[in-house]
């Protein structure tokens, strides 16, 4: 049976613990606030833009732009999204997992894949697992800059471009609600047709220099913010998870403090009842 | 009936930076500056870089923005800007330090690499410069 006093001192200890994680949900529930208010700020531009290419798209030629070509995919670019820090439960594993079944999908060896990764979890998994980066970004979500999205993208399209890569994939934590994040996998270039299916034309504009530049200029744009969105997104998960994992460690830790201390107030009594029994056998003899 | 006001909304990837009624705007096309009234034909530009200038009733406003879109329609203005801040957003210390070496970059340079981005960085500081001295002397 463990003294009195250990018990004591595991609980302090577990309390401690109780204590940090507590703390952690907290910070954690206010830089969401902030990341997700940052993502709601992002959304009027994003809507904006997709107007805007929709109104454009059915003006401009667009079968000539080169962000729209679709080739054989033989090198392909995977943007792999995680987080900074740790102990947001199951936000990173998801993520470096997600990344490895793209890499073992089906049909995909044949095809030459690049990493570039974003957040110092996913480059330490890949890094220990020996893959070749093509890129890697640490340390850009404190604060996230529109300037890091811009890099990101123009490095894609430059790749991309250049035939470096024949698609650009991009994998991170979709922002679902507070407790809840999805891993996305999407497809950055080339730009699919389809998004910007050109609606019932609206009002013919005058266009300034002309309607093939500003497309030209709006295609690079798009993916920018596509990236944008991304880190937004997955910024916002990351605090949410964290917060969900806080809360949860805070709750187990109130649990293991209860039974601990019923284990202790058991260990206490039975002392005192073998003091006691000793006491009065020794009375009566 | 024409409309006598016009909506000017001011967005970049960090937020909405304005949404207000307006009389006039003035914003700097890629081909140079253009000034909307209510009642403008649809009109589509790309932006370069300069000042969003806009008056309503004896109040005007200044805003910086640097490369993006514009859409003009009768009864609204909006502004898709890639950089751009709000007067009071503006670090002028900042500013004038960015100023002061891109010049400095300016002077040094003996060829052509190097020459847009110096040449950029000064502008830029030059249009935080002059949209924060308005606000002041507003």
């Amino acid at each position: 049976m463990p003294a009195l006093i250990d018990i004591r001192r595991r609980i302090r200890s577990v309390k401690n613990t109780q204590q940090i994680t507590k703390a952690m949900k907290m910070v954690s529930a206010a830089k969401l606030r902030r990341a997700q208010e940052a993502m709601f700020a992002a959304r009027p531009y994003a809507r904006r833009m997709m107007q805007v290419l929709n109104s454009l798209a059915s003006r401009a030629s667009t079968e000539a732009h080169p962000l729209l070509v679709e080739r054989e995919q033989k090198d392909v670019l995977l943007i792999v999204v995680t987080s900074d820090k740790g102990l947001c439960g199951g936000f990173n594993a998801n993520i470096t997992r997600a990344a490895l079944r793209f890499l073992q999908e089906e049909g995909r060896e044949s095809q030459n894949v690049q990493l570039e990764v974003i957040g110092r979890k996913a480059r330490d998994f890949f890094r220990r697992r020996q893959w070749p980066l093509h890129g890697e970004h640490v340390g850009v979500f404190q604060p996230l800059r529109y300037e890091t999205a811009k890099t990101i993208a123009h490095r894609a399209i430059e790749g991309f471009t250049s035939g470096r890569f024949d698609a650009v994939y991009v994998v991170f934590n979709e922002f679902k609600s507070v407790i809840a994040q999805r891993v996305a996998v999407e497809r950055l270039l080339p730009i699919a047709r389809e998004e910007f299916a050109p609606e019932n034309p609206p009002v013919e504009h005058l266009y300034e220099p002309d309607a093939q530049r500003i497309f030209d200029q709006i295609l690079p744009r798009h993916v920018e913010v596509q990236v944008w969105q991304a880190l937004l997104e997955s910024a916002a998960a990351e605090h949410g998870a964290r917060m969900a994992a806080m809360d949860a460690a805070t709750n187990n830790a109130g649990e293991m403090i209860d039974s601990l201390t019923l284990y202790m107030n058991k260990v206490r009594q039975a002392a005192i009842t073998k003091e006691i029994i000793e006491v009065v056998s020794g009375a009566s003899s | 009936m024409l409309p006598d006001k016009l909506l000017l909304e001011v967005v970049t990837p960090e937020g909405l930076l304005l949404r207000e009624e307006v009389d006039t705007v003035q914003a700097p096309g890629e081909l140079g500056y253009f000034g909307v009234l209510p009642g403008h034909r649809p009109f589509f530009s790309a932006l370069g870089m300069g000042e969003i200038s806009y008056k309503a009733g004896k109040q005007s406003g200044h805003l910086t923005c640097f490369w993006g879109f514009c859409e003009v329609l009768p009864d609204r203005v909006s502004i898709l800007a890639e950089v751009g801040e709000r007067a009071e957003d503006i670090d002028v210390a900042r500013a004038e330090k960015d100023r002061h070496s891109a010049a400095e970059r300016l002077k040094a340079l003996r060829d052509e690499a190097g020459f847009k981005e110096a040449q950029a960085t000064y502008m830029k500081a030059v249009t935080r410069l002059s949209v924060a001295r308005k606000r002041r002397e507003a």
